[in-house]
Order: structure tokens, then sequence, then C-alpha cells
């Protein structure tokens, strides 16, 4: 399928615009051939070759704020990310410190309107200058609603992000003759991408937590040092039981992909559940926790990925509102009698944190540290760290 | 719980207005579908909520602690509602609680306590308890008097903000910069309020509101966040507001939520909660402004922007129900526990109509002036922002090309066409944000769509224009065309509008609600299953205003719900936030559109098959037949081009010569002199009346030459747009019949008589239903008149005649081809639905049935409500203009009985001790002789200015002496206004209207500004007087709208 009028409206565009910014065509290629006609903002790519392109899995997060923290969620890596809300860039960007890993780990981002004119008195430049920096495509002028409905209706699918440098060519937006290979980012290991080579401390305290960095944002870090205690971050592979390490506890960080693509923190995980140490597992490793104890995970269909996910503590019957960001998820049924569902979403009644009966393992499979989203699950930090 | 008695709003009057309607029906909704029996006490006749359908027993009577204690009694409620009858209901709720009624009565207030309300309505208990949670609050204190006023203004310093607690719409608040502001101020604020606040004023911080719930296990949301664009200072009423925020990053957006959460975990709020904060744009500091634990304007703003059912829910949550436990009413699928991802932005643009009141002036700030508000929703900023112009009805085209002076940046209601102006001969955003505080982001947003406009030259951008929100009808102007050739260049280049879903979840879950808009920031429309059965689409009244508020919401609502059980498939447009039409579940299509005809006529090329029904939306969509009609569209009802004879004075006037029906000599003029020799031969008074009014040029009343060319003058450039003179009669009563015609023949009819004679506008007028003094010759004449004007233009549908009586003699003023604002009235009166009627009659059903209208054993009456304490400066006597902004109806057994009720419902208070009399001219004071006599027999006391105190002395009627102002002598009538001294003021102002600082002037503008009761006209002077001599408070019967009806 192309989007036929999308045409006609970029054609004039294209010709007439002669605002600030000047846009590039460029399109959105879905595997299964739908065609998305845009206008290219972030990186164009080489003026030799005059084409740019990038690929990756098509996912789409319904926040209305966030953008700077979910382009740096290294949860994102090897996604193309959809924006629901149709203005993004409104704020600019700020400073590092600010980011939740060092760089922009999306393949590309889609949008139905960049706004280049930012206000905010954090801003240190527009949206368009970072993304260039780093190289990250953008498309905007897409119809993201219509983009969001067929990725809910079809489920998540791979796609790729062609930008043109040339002028604009019928033969260009013509349906796609042929299957591209796209970069799929659940088909291997992502892991070594996103996790940090070396182990790192931030904090002080009397207690010790090792943090496996699975691709951590860093607002968990901040979170959990804000709360006195030591963090000593380490690769997704390191295994602290065979370390000269001193630990009180260990949290398995959020991250992308396949969660059973992640062997090496699998095998420690389930080494660390025969110990007393306490666990907590967040997002990805709320999964790697399951499939260390046994149990199984599956991909949601296109996944939850927001901030307005409710969850229901399935103890106390408390719902709090969660920031989430996450294509699979835990089996419940899976999992042996020593653990219980602990939170569940209200809305699809998907698994959203489980617990151990008896011992100090926990994990959700939403996102504690916020950044983007609501800080409602934030006492989730003291809840772990109460059991060291 | 088996019964629960819910408290509605009362009239719609500035800063409490149709929202209250909506949320009140949510209420009453979700108690049907609990099954739990419901009383509802609200005066306003108008309000769908008053309807049949919703509430089990209805009591039009005033929400005043007296009338609900009664019914409480009556009715053995066990529960009540508070929080869904705007600061009315709650206030008397609040007195309720404090005389111990509930106590007494064993009724349970359900959703947030008592005590936590208290909390939010008083400034200082709220100000300590945010400080026990360390939640910051404006820096400041609290004053009864003025020089405690004063020594916090020292320590503070200026400029400063007061605010008044116990308040709708921010009434005796505002910015004062010295010490002489503030004790004028202040002075005028402490005679509403026990106490004020005087505050730190936070220049240019921004304004931000979240929509807060939580339920009885503490579980909290935030349905919404809303943004002004305009810098805090300017009441959120008066703002433009955009949701959700737009210049809040992530860290902005989410503290400010945590801190909505924490405040009222903390007050303990049960249901639904307004919170405001103001953000210092420099750097994350916040305060709180305040907490409505009350569903308000705001929440019915967020309900609409986002498609969350926020009254509904509250009621549920009241219920004891708990939100993981209850769906989410869109979808169907997911939990009510979430918060709305929106996929569009909405921008609200408030609709003031102060050209309507003489003295008024056009400045806004912390008081609420505006009458009304329009909703839009598209993909940009720029398409909502100019949508909502659009929606505004006030002939706004674009932003700009209004011809606005543009010297001052002031907050003013004109203030975004000053800054789109500003912007097109080239003044810096910097400069325009140092003046307005209006954050850059904002700025640069109108900065694009004036550049665009100004290069707007060639057809090839027709399709970016479109995207930026231009219309049709502007890129005609602009690109030397018509309307038609843009659309259809549009159309054949595929340049057309997509519907898509407000679905709560930004496309996550499909909705089974067609809650719907239009955009050019799209490729694809959402289209819905279609279904072969015929379709109707309702067009709605469009934005509350003066002349056209929830009566047509009524309407609308009504005749789409008939449509519906009919068998049709109903769509709705409309664009006003605060109506109960724009309900996903009224209609089983919504449009949240504009109401023009363009984009009615996009809708009818996306609905195909579908007919339009016009007659029930007022005026816009009436204006708008006859341009469909010619589109070819299919139009049910009267035809178009019977509209247009009725609307068309010269063609309207051959009829009635024809027809051998009189009406009073008119012209049209484009010249002042021939005006004023057609004036003198018809001879003074003459009424004025511009055929093309768009702002300021109003209707009035000449007494002589003088005064003709000086309302000529205003009136404008009448070289293009004539003005109409016609003969003013004096002393004539007025008769208004409102019916519904079926190929000609009458079906139904309803006759009601005004109390004031002809010179007061028919808005403004009380109406009885069924006419008491009406000479049956005269009911005889205007029938037979009807009949004839019907037939001869075959109408099928609503109508509504105006006619004036004198000496038996008939004249007819006005016919409207449409349901007239008085059917809510008309139809709750005479219990039978002349809309229903109506509709059936549209889709050619043939009603065989007789009505009896005309004998029935009660009275109705309607009284206007005014809302002149708001506008600063109006002078509050009646005129041919309309000023009322609402109205109520109350029932009796007879005129004097309900007339009473109908006063007290608009907040009038029974005189007790003492009465101020200023008659003007010598037959008004011979007319009051009989009143004062009868005033003095009840027992009070009588104060009269010099002539009036003459005249009544030397008639025998006993009366005191005060000076007026002009005397310059104590004790004047302004002393003893404001010592309370007087208990009802009745000013009769002479005839002609001499404007200014006049005595008569002063004294009606302190009565209300000082809350004292005014009366302006002789003959609602004359019925008072002679309703209060039979009747007390306790004479007036407790009686349920179907206890009169069914008899």
């Amino acid at each position: 399928m192309v989007c036929i009028s999308g045409k006609l409206y970029f054609h004039w565009f294209w010709e007439d615009f002669d605002g600030g910014v000047h846009f590039m065509q460029g399109k959105l290629i879905l595997s299964d051939g739908t065609v998305f006609l845009g206008q290219s903002f972030g990186a164009e790519g080489r003026e030799s070759s005059g084409l740019s392109s990038t690929s990756g899995e098509v996912v789409f997060n319904t926040g209305m704020v966030g953008y700077p923290e979910s382009l740096t969620d290294p949860s994102y890596f090897g996604q193309i990310l959809v924006l629901t809300y149709p203005l993004v860039g409104n704020y600019g960007v700020p400073d590092p410190e600010f980011w939740e890993s060092k760089k922009i780990q999306v393949k590309g981002l889609i949008v139905q309107n960049y706004i280049d004119h930012p206000s905010h008195f954090e801003s240190q430049k527009n949206l368009d200058v970072w993304l260039k920096e780093e190289g990250i495509p953008a498309l905007q002028g897409i119809d993201t609603r219509q983009l969001t409905t067929k990725l809910r209706e079809h489920g998540v699918m791979l796609g790729r992000i062609e930008i043109q440098n040339v002028s604009h060519s019928e033969t260009a937006f013509g349906r796609a003759k042929f299957k591209i290979q796209n970069y799929d980012p659940n088909a291997g290991n992502v892991l070594p991408q996103v996790s940090t080579d070396q182990v790192e401390v931030f904090g002080s305290g009397k207690k010790n937590i090792v943090l496996v960095d699975c691709g951590v944002k860093m607002n968990i870090i901040r979170s959990l040092v804000r709360r006195g205690v030591k963090i000593t971050k380490v690769p997704w592979d390191f295994n602290p039981l065979n370390s000269k390490l001193d630990f009180d506890g260990v949290s398995v960080s959020p991250g992308p992909g396949d969660p059973k693509q992640a062997k090496a923190t699998i095998q420690t995980t389930r080494q660390l559940l025969k110990t007393d140490i306490p666990i907590f597992g967040i997002c990805l490793g709320s999964q790697i926790l399951a499939l260390a104890a046994g149990g199984n995970t599956y991909k949601l269909k296109f996944g939850h990925r927001g901030q307005n996910q409710p969850v229901q503590d399935m103890q106390n019957k408390k719902a709090i509102i969660t920031s989430q960001n996450h294509g699979f998820a835990v089996d419940m049924k899976s999992l042996s009698n020593d653990w219980q569902e602990w939170f569940v979403n209200l809305n699809d009644g998907t698994n959203e944190g489980i617990r151990h009966k008896t011992k100090p393992f926990l994990a959700v499979q939403f996102h504690p540290e916020a950044s983007p989203g609501p800080f409602d699950a934030s006492f989730l930090f003291d809840e772990f760290l109460d059991l060291l | 719980m088996k019964k629960v008695l819910v408290l509605g709003s009362g009239a719609l009057k500035i800063g409490e207005a149709g929202e209250f309607d909506y949320s009140g029906s949510q209420a009453l909704k979700a108690l049907k579908e609990e099954g739990i029996e419901s009383v509802l006490i609200n005066p306003n006749i108008a309000t769908i909520q008053t309807s049949q359908s919703l509430a089990q027993k209805i009591y039009f009577l005033p929400v005043m602690p007296y009338f609900v204690e009664h019914v409480i009694k009556k009715e053995k409620v066990d529960g009540i509602f508070l929080g869904f009858g705007g600061q009315t209901a709650l206030n008397c709720g609040l007195s309720l609680d404090r005389l111990g009624i509930f106590k007494k009565y064993k009724v349970k207030v359900l959703g947030t306590p008592v005590k936590s309300i208290e909390i939010t309505e008083d400034r200082k208990l709220f100000a300590e308890a945010l400080g026990q949670i360390g939640v910051k609050v404006p820096k400041g204190g609290f004053a009864k008097t003025v020089s405690e006023a004063l020594k916090i203004a020292e320590k503070l310093g200026y400029p400063l903000l007061i605010r008044s607690g116990f308040s709708l719409g921010g009434l005796g608040s505002g910015v004062i910069n010295n010490k002489e502001e503030l004790i004028k101020m202040v002075s005028v604020s402490l005679k509403h309020a026990p106490q004020i606040a005087v505050e730190e004023y936070l220049k240019h911080w921004k304004e931000v509101e979240y929509e807060v719930v939580r339920d009885n296990q503490g579980n909290k949301i935030t349905v919404c966040n809303m943004e002004n664009m305009d810098p805090l200072g300017i009441h959120t009423g008066e703002s433009i507001v955009v949701a959700p925020s737009q210049t809040l990053n992530n860290y902005q957006y989410h503290f400010l939520r945590r801190l909505s959460l924490q405040v009222i975990e903390h007050l303990g709020v049960v249901g639904e909660c307004n919170i405001q904060f103001a953000l210092n744009p420099k750097n994350n500091d916040y305060r709180v402004i305040e907490v409505n634990a009350r569903l308000s304007r705001s929440s019915a703003l967020a309900s609409k922007a986002t498609g969350y059912p926020l009254a509904y829910i509250a009621a549920k949550i009241g219920l004891g129900f708990n939100l993981a436990e209850l769906r989410n009413s869109v979808t169907g699928s997911t939990s009510a526990f979430f918060e709305p991802a929106l996929d569009y932005i909405v921008v609200k643009l408030p609709r003031w109509d102060l050209q309507k009141f003489v003295g008024a002036k056009q400045m806004i700030g912390s008081e609420m002036k505006s009458v009304g508000e329009v909703m839009a929703i598209g993909r940009s900023f720029p398409e909502s922002l100019q949508k909502a112009v659009r929606m505004l009805e006030t002939g706004q085209d674009g932003l700009l090309s209004n011809q606005i002076d543009d010297t001052k940046l002031l907050p003013t209601t004109e203030r975004l066409f000053v800054i789109a102006q500003r912007f097109s001969k080239g003044d810096q955003l910097e400069n325009i944000y140092q003046e307005t505080g209006i954050d850059p982001w904002f700025l640069s947003q109108i900065e694009e769509i004036v550049e665009f406009e100004q290069k707007l030259k060639n057809f090839q951008l027709i399709a970016e224009a479109k995207r930026l929100g231009f219309s049709d009808k502007l890129l005609a102007k602009k690109l030397n065309t018509t309307e038609d050739k843009i659309r259809q260049f549009r159309k054949k280049h595929g340049i057309i509008p997509r519907v898509k879903h407000i679905d709560t979840l930004a496309a996550e879950y499909p909705a089974k609600t067609n809650y719907l808009y239009l955009t050019y920031h799209g490729e694809e429309s959402e289209e819905s299953k279609e279904s072969a059965v015929k379709k109707a689409i309702v067009l709605g009244s469009g934005p509350y205003r003066i002349g056209s508020s929830v009566e047509f919401d009524w309407c609308c609502v009504t005749a789409a719900q008939t449509l519906k059980a009919k068998g049709l498939q109903t769509i709705i447009i409309n664009c006003n936030p605060e109506t109960v039409s724009t309900d996903y579940d009224i209609a089983d299509k919504m449009y949240f559109e504009e109401l023009s005809f363009e984009r009615v006529s996009d809708i009818y090329d996306l609905e195909q098959t579908a007919c339009l029904v016009l007659g029930f939306g007022g005026q816009i969509p009436n204006n708008l037949a006859l341009p469909l009609y010619q589109a070819g569209y299919n139009i049910l009802g009267t035809s178009p081009e019977s509209i247009d004879k009725a609307e068309d004075r010269n063609k309207f006037s051959e009829i009635l010569d024809k027809l051998g029906i009189e009406q009073p000599p008119w012209q049209s003029f484009k010249a002042v002199s021939e005006a004023a020799s057609f004036s003198k031969k018809i001879g003074y008074p003459v009424l004025i009346r511009p055929s093309y009014v768009l702002s300021g040029s109003l209707m009035n009343v000449a007494y002589c030459g003088k005064e003709l060319k000086k309302y000529l003058q205003q009136a404008g450039d009448y070289s293009k747009h004539p003005v109409v003179v016609s003969k003013f009669i004096e002393g004539a009563k007025e008769i208004e019949i409102d019916g519904v015609g079926q190929k000609g023949k009458l079906i139904i009819y309803a006759l009601s008589e005004h109390i004031e004679n002809a010179g007061v506008h028919s808005g403004d007028a009380t109406m009885v239903l069924p006419p008491q003094r009406l000479y049956l010759e005269t009911i005889r004449r205007v029938k037979l008149a009807t009949k004839k004007i019907i037939k001869h233009l075959n109408i099928s549908g609503p109508f509504n005649i105006q006619f004036l009586a004198k000496d038996n003699k008939i004249l007819v003023i006005e016919l409207n081809l449409r349901a007239s604002r008085s059917f809510p009235f008309v139809s709750k009166v005479t219990g039978k639905n002349f809309v229903n009627l109506a509709t059936r009659v549209l889709l050619g059903e043939e009603i065989k049935q007789t009505f009896k209208t005309l004998d029935l054993d009660y009275v109705g009456v309607k009284a206007p409500q005014f809302s002149f304490h708001r506008i600063k400066g109006a002078d509050p006597r009646l005129r041919v203009e309309m000023s009322s902004t609402g109205e109520v109806a109350c029932f009796g057994d007879d005129l004097p009985e309900a007339y009473l009720k109908a006063l007290l419902a608009t907040g009038f208070k029974m005189p007790k001790r003492s009465v101020f009399l200023s008659i003007g001219g010598a037959k008004n004071k011979l007319d009051m002789l009989i009143p004062a006599k009868k005033l003095l027999r009840l027992g009070l006391k009588i104060y009269a200015t010099d002539h009036t105190h003459k005249f009544l002395k030397e008639s025998g009627i006993r009366n005191t002496r005060v000076y007026k102002i002009s005397e310059a002598k104590h004790p004047s009538i302004l002393d003893f206004l404001k010592k309370g001294e007087i208990d009802l003021a009745i000013n009769i102002p002479e005839k002609g209207s001499i404007r200014g600082e006049t005595d008569g002037y002063i004294i009606r503008r302190n009565c209300v500004d000082l809350g004292v009761p005014l009366i302006t006209n002789l003959q609602a002077a004359e019925t008072l007087v002679s309703a209060l001599t039979p009747k007390r408070l306790k004479d007036l019967k407790v009686k349920s709208w179907d206890e009169y009806i069914s008899c």
C-alpha cells in the first residue's frame, strides 16, 4: 500500500517551502511493504550517495513528553521509534546530564510534526541538530496514528527509513518491490552493544548493589544513589559470584531485545537465585529473572510503550500508573509455585511483576525509575533496599 | 444507598455555565446505571439534566438551603452529591452541613468529605494544609479588613495579587500596583467574601492545571494536564488553554503531576478535583495556586479533550466504586484506571460578549468575564488554533485583517489578534514575549501562521495552508477566488481532511465509540462501519454566548435522541466543551468540529446519504440553511427558502402585508437624513437595528433626533450594511408563541407573555406560561395570525413568533423558523416535548394528537439571570439589547408563587427591613404609588432620593430621604448601600438612555457591586410587590415537576 495522498502534500512542500528548515523527502517502508512518505529531519546521509537509510523494529510510544529520555533509553536499541504525540521537539534537547545514556539509542525516529522552534530554559539545541550530530535519521509528516493503528493490528514489524537526497522521482515512491533485509534487534544478542565493558562505581554507602547493565537507564543509578547506596555497575555477562566483589544485592537492569538471547545474564541470575542475596529485576531484568527461575517469556503483539500503563498489586489491590517500554512479557503460568504474580496490567491482564514467595527476589516489568514517565512506582526502590 | 439527591448549579452565569449540565447529567447517568433513585434540584429548565429521562424526580427550585432541606425531608434521600453543581451547589452544601441538616436527616455526603472541601475553599486552611506536606503556595497573607491587607502589602511590596475565597471565577480578584488600588479592590472584595488573600504576584509564570481523580482506596490518576497560553494573572476561564501542556518537559510534567497526587492524597479528595500550579519559566520553581474539590469548567474541558468521562467516574467513585474495577468507556476493553494519551492537540478559546454591555471594559485579568468557550482539536497548534478562532463565531476568519488597534499588547479579549498583527508588521518575537509573557513556543507558532498568510499567493500552497488551519473562505479571499472554487480544487487534488478518533489511548487500543475530529495532518480516514440505516446530522449551537446557550443544547440533544429512537443513525457536529451534546454517547457519531459551511460540507461528503437537521441549534445552523440548500444538500423540515423569507426583512414584510397582519412601520436606511425624516414621520421613539453586527454595533431605542444620530454613528459603516429603523411602541405587551407546524398546519403551540413591556429584549424578559393577564381576544388574534403565517410559509418543524399587543391590537415583530430559546421552557411547563414532536414532523410522521397547553392548573415563570457583577462598569439596566447570561424557571400554583421562586433562584434575596426607591419620570412615579403603599404595609422602611421622596411624601407615603451622589451630602444612598442598610433597590430610569456617570448609573452599579438586589423595570417591580404581598417563604410549595404536570 502506498499513501498516495501524502505524495501530493509532499510534492508541494518540497517545491514551495522556503522557511527555515529545508526538508528532504524520505520514506518508511514496513516489512509488509507498506510505504509511508514524509520529510526528513535529523541525519540525512552522505551527499555523494544521496541515500541514507536505517532499519530496525518499528515500535510506537504513547507518552506525551520525554523524547530526550526515550531516545537515549538503551531499551530502544535497534528500534525505529514512532511517537504518537503529534508535536515533537517543543522543548529542545537538554544537557547530557539529563539523558538516560550517553547517546541516542534508537535507529530512527518517526513523528507527525517536528517543531524546530523549541522553548525551554534547559534546551541546548534543537532536536534536528542533535539527531544530525548523532547520525540518526528521522521523518516527519507521517500519519503516525495510521502507522500506530497498523502496528497495533498487525503487531510490531521491521522497517526501514530511506532518505532520498535527490530530486523527487515517482519511482522512488513505488511499492517496495523486493524484500529488504531489515535489521532485527531480536534476532541476536544485542546486549554487548548497549552494556558497559568495565566495572564502574557510583555513589557511596554502606550497602553495595551490583547493577547488571543490560542497557541500564541513568535514572536507575540516580534513583538508587539518591537513596544512599553504592552502585557497582557491571557488564551484562559479569558474574559477581565469581568476582571478589563484596555486595549486598543485585539489580538486573532493563535492556533491549529478546530476553532469551541474554544467555550469560540468565546463567548468572540462575546462580544468584540459589543464594539469599536480594535481587531486583527491572523490565528485561524481570524477564531474565523469570527465565532463570525456569519460566518462559513470550513476545507481545505490539508491546507496552508509554507512560500511562495501569498495573495493580495483586496482594493489596492498589493500582499505580507506570512508565513502560517492553515488547516481551513473562508467562506467569510457566513459573513454579515458589513465585507469585506481583503486578498485573489492568488493560490486558499481562504480567507486570513477579515475586518469590519466601526469598528476597522481586522483579517488575515496568520502570520505577520513570524518566520518562510517572514516579508512582519509585517506592519499589525503597522496598528493594529494605530487603538488604 | 437507595435514593440520592443531586444539586444542580442553577442558571448559567459568568463563571458557572453549561459545564455543570454536563457534569450533573453524568452523575445522574451513573446513578441510573446502579439502579439508585435520583432526585435533582435545579431551577435551570433549559438543561438536559432536567429532562424526564435522567432523574426520577426533578425540583425546579432555587438551590438554597431552605428548599434543599425541604426536599431532603420530603424525599427521604440517603445520600447527596455536592460536587456536580458548581460553586452554587458546593456553597449550598457547606451551609447545609453547618446547619446540621445532613446529620439531622441522616444524609451521607457522597464523594469528597465536607471537611476536605472546606480546606480547599478557605485559603488560610488551604495554605496550612499544604504547608504540612511541604508543598509551596504563594507567599502572602489573609486579611479580613483593609488595614490588615495593607499590613501584608507593606511586608511583600507591590505589585500584588488579591484573591478572594468562596467565589467562582475569581470574583473580586486582581493585580494591584499600589496602595490606592489595594484599598479600592479590597473594600469591594470584602463585601463578597469574609476574607481575601494578599499574595506575591508571580509575573509571567506559567499556569498549568491538572485534573486529578482519587478513589476510596487512595488510587490516583491525573486525567489531563492543561497549559494556559496566557501566563499567570489571567483567569483560566479567560485564557487560551492547550491540552496537553506544550512547553513542559518530562521532568516538569511529572513533577507537577506527582505534586498533584500528593496534594489530593493529603486533602483526602474522593472523586475528582482540579489543581492549578504556577511554574517559573526560568527554573523549576512552583506554587500551588488552588484546588477545586468538585467538577469544574476545567474538568468539563478535560473530559472533552481526552474522552475520559470525569464526572461519570467521579459519581461512580462517590457511590463506592474504585478505579481499578471500572472500565474505560471509550475502549470498553481497558481499565478506567489509566491516564489518557492524546495524539492530537486541543486549543480552548474563551468567548466574550463584552460589547453587549454598556460601559464594559475590554481588559481581561484574574476575574472571569467570558460567557462561553470553544474547543478545537487538531494535530498541530496552528491547525487547532485557527479552527478555534473560527468556532468562536465572532466573524473572524483568521488571525489577521481584523483592523484592530495593535498599539498595546495588554491582556484584552483581542490580544491574540494584536499579537498576530504585530508579527505581520515585523515586530520581534522577543519584544512580544517581554510584554506579554506568553511562552515563545506559542509566539513562534503564531508567527508561523502570520508569515504563511502573508506569502499565501498561489494555489500550490493550499495543501500546506490547510495543514496550518486556514479556511477555504480565507484562501478564497487571499487567492481572489470563491470558496467553492477552492473546495473544488481541493477535492480534485485529494486535499481533504481525514477523520480521526479521540480514543483516550493514542490508538493503542481500538475505540468502540465514535468521538471524532477532522485533520489535515493525516493520510488515512478512520471510517466507521457503514450501516444501511438512514443517517441524520444534527448541527449543534456552537459556543455559549449571550442569546444562545444551554437551551439549544437541550434542543439538539432531544432531537438527536428522538432521531435515534426512530431508528436513524445520528451524527452531531458541535464544538462547545460545556455541552452534553458533545458527549460521545448521545449520538452514534460526534464530530467535535466547526459549524461552518466548509466543515459541514466535509462531513456531509464523508457521510454521504445523510440528511441535515438545522432547526435546533439556534442561529448558527439557521444561517447555514440557505448556503447548504443551494449546495444541494438534503435538509429536513421547513424549506430553507422559507427560512430566508422569514430572515429577510423585506420579504417577510411583504408576506405580512399580503396576509393582512400588522407590523410596526419600518424602513432600512443608508443615510442619516433619510432615517431622520422617516423617524419624524412615524414619530419617536424608534428602534434602531444594524443589519450587520460584528462587535459594538447594537440595537437601541432613540427618543429624539439627537439620539438617533448618535446611535446611527455607533452602528458604523451603514452604507454597506443598512440600518433598520422601526417604530418603537411604548407600553405594549410582548407575547411569544412557540410551536410546531406540519406542512403548514399548526400542531402544537405555547403562548407566553412577558412581564416587562416591550423594550426589554425577549431574552432578558420574564416569561409567564400560560399567560395570566391577556385578553382572550388577544390570544385568539395571535393564534389566528400564527396559523396564517405557518400556512403561507408551509412550515414543517419548529417556529417562534414574537408579537406586540396594545389596545387589543397585535403586531408581529419577529419570526424564527427554528426552535427558539424558550422551547425547553414551554416543553417542560406544558409537559409536551415540542422538540420531540418537531423532530418527528421532520421525519414525516403525521401527528394527529391535540395538545392542551393554554388551560393549565399551574403557572411557569422563566426569569433571566444576569452576571453584571462580573462585568466591571457595565450599566445593569434592561434594554433592547440582551445582556442576561442565563435563565431559570420555576412552577407555582399561581403567578406570585412561581415568580418569587424564580427570582430567588436567580439569587434574589427577599427584603426584610428596607427598600430604596428611585423612580424616574412622572408616569413611572404615579405607577409606583400602589406598590409603594404595599411595601409600607409589608413593614418595610422606604428610602428615596429627592424627587421620588417628595412625590411619595405628597401622596402620603412615609419615606426617608437619602441624598444622591451628585448632591454631595451625607448620608447618601451610597452610604446606606455600603452599610448594608438597603435590602432591595428599585431604580426605574427615565425613558431614553442618557449614558455616563449619572446618579442612576452609580446607584445601579453600586447595587451590583455590593450584591444588593436591584429591579430596574416598572412592570417587574409591580409584579414583585404584588407577589410579596400574599407570599412568604413558607408559602412557596416544595412540589416536584411531575406533581405539577401530571395534574
